[in-house]
């Protein structure tokens, strides 16, 4: 599953800050996942659980889910990605790689697929919190 | 904070003994062709290798290898399939016969994303097929993958090797190891590229033949490795490449 390798980067990540910023255990990590990137939370958090190691033993994982905000390039237009209306085959390839919706989402209002995304693409760390 | 994919890459990366991203910086010179038949020609020889199409706006090497069907694994992460004797990894499986019209910052988000979550596990070399151009592909894999080195193709035109120059002169400024140059599409004797290359310090690995036959072999791997393209690439992959 994808997500064990997002949790994976997660786990390697929070590590790394807590042996830069000498943090004996951690204490919470608030995570931020994208709606693009249709993440499972539930495997997620199974994940994150499973390759903990003993410094995340009293870790308590924030995960807060962020709509998916695209903007036309060409005409301006704001809209919030959702998978309904896309196929099974494409909603899967868009959750390994966002980017690819460039290659099947296109802008509502004028056709085109040069959009951006504003915000909710992939999961990043909002902050780590510990002891030390 | 940090993007925790990068964090990844390393890790991804350590069970590689030999990283070449097959580059040139001018597009039209036979880069894909050449990182395929390379690919291909180390797996005959008995190597573990993965080659990685990292040109998302036009990947072509599955054209060459005549790969269809496939789809890469999902098992905490995803696992390349096997092709001609190879892993192979590109944008294709996710894009299909849709065009990708991705923007240097999109590039960038892709290739992160499938650098991090994709698992080669223990390989004796990774042959990266780069885009054309020097802008985010190069520089993202100059910074992201610290032991890779740099085989790059030209042809024998001055246009070519103009846009090639800026390259090697880009490599060495960051001190990126260059295994060497190959002047692809030769027709006729000259030594501009050889010179111009040698005169920089920079080995230079061979030619390989403009090849009539070239066309018709591509998606038919036998065929190609019989070229006298193949042939020569051969070669030039036994003096050059060692684990």
């Amino acid at each position: 599953m994808h997500e064990w390798a997002l949790a994976e980067a997660v786990i390697s990540t929070v590590s790394q800050i807590a042996g830069k910023e000498r943090l004996k255990e951690v204490t919470e990590v608030r995570i931020k996942v994208g709606e693009l990137q249709q993440v499972e939370l539930d495997i997620l958090k199974f994940a994150l659980s499973q390759l903990e190691t003993p410094k995340f033993r009293n870790a308590k994982f924030n995960i807060e889910t962020v709509s998916a905000e695209l903007k036309c390039r060409v005409c301006g237009y704001k809209w919030i990605f959702g998978k309904e209306g896309l196929n099974k085959d494409v909603a899967e390839a868009i959750h390994f790689v966002p980017e690819i919706a460039h290659a099947y989402v296109k802008c509502p209002e004028c056709g085109s697929p040069d959009f951006e995304i504003l915000q909710g693409r992939g999961i990043w760390l909002e902050s780590v919190k510990g002891v030390k | 904070m940090p993007d925790p994919r990068i964090g990844l890459i390393d890790r991804r990366m350590k069970g590689i003994n030999n990283i070449i991203a097959v580059s040139s910086g001018k597009g039209g010179v036979g880069k894909s062709l050449i990182a395929s038949t390379i690919a291909l020609t180390l797996a005959r020889e008995g190597h573990r290798v993965g080659l990685f199409d990292l040109d998302f706006t036009s990947p072509s090497t599955h054209v060459i290898l005549g790969a269809k069907d496939l789809q890469p694994e999902e098992r905490k992460g995803i696992i390349p399939p096997q092709v001609q004797g190879f892993k192979y990894m590109s944008i294709v499986y996710y894009s299909g016969d849709y065009a990708s019209p991705l923007r240097g910052a999109d590039i960038s988000n892709a290739l992160i994303e499938l650098l991090a979550i994709t698992r080669w596990n223990n390989l004796d070399f990774l042959i990266i097929d780069m885009p054309p151009g020097i802008s985010d592909a190069t520089l993202d894999i100059v910074r992201l993958i610290k032991r890779v080195k740099f085989l790059i193709v030209t042809t024998p035109s001055q246009l070519a090797f103009e846009t090639v120059r800026k390259l090697i002169n880009l490599l060495n400024e960051l001190k990126i190891p260059i295994i060497g140059v190959i002047e692809n599409m030769k027709m006729k004797e000259s030594s501009f590229v050889s010179q111009q290359v040698e005169g920089r310090g920079i080995a230079f690995l061979g030619e390989t033949p403009f090849d009539n036959e070239l066309e018709e072999a591509i998606g038919n791997v036998n065929k190609l490795l019989e070229t006298g393209f193949g042939k020569k690439l051969a070669e030039i992959v036994a003096n050059n490449m060692k684990t």
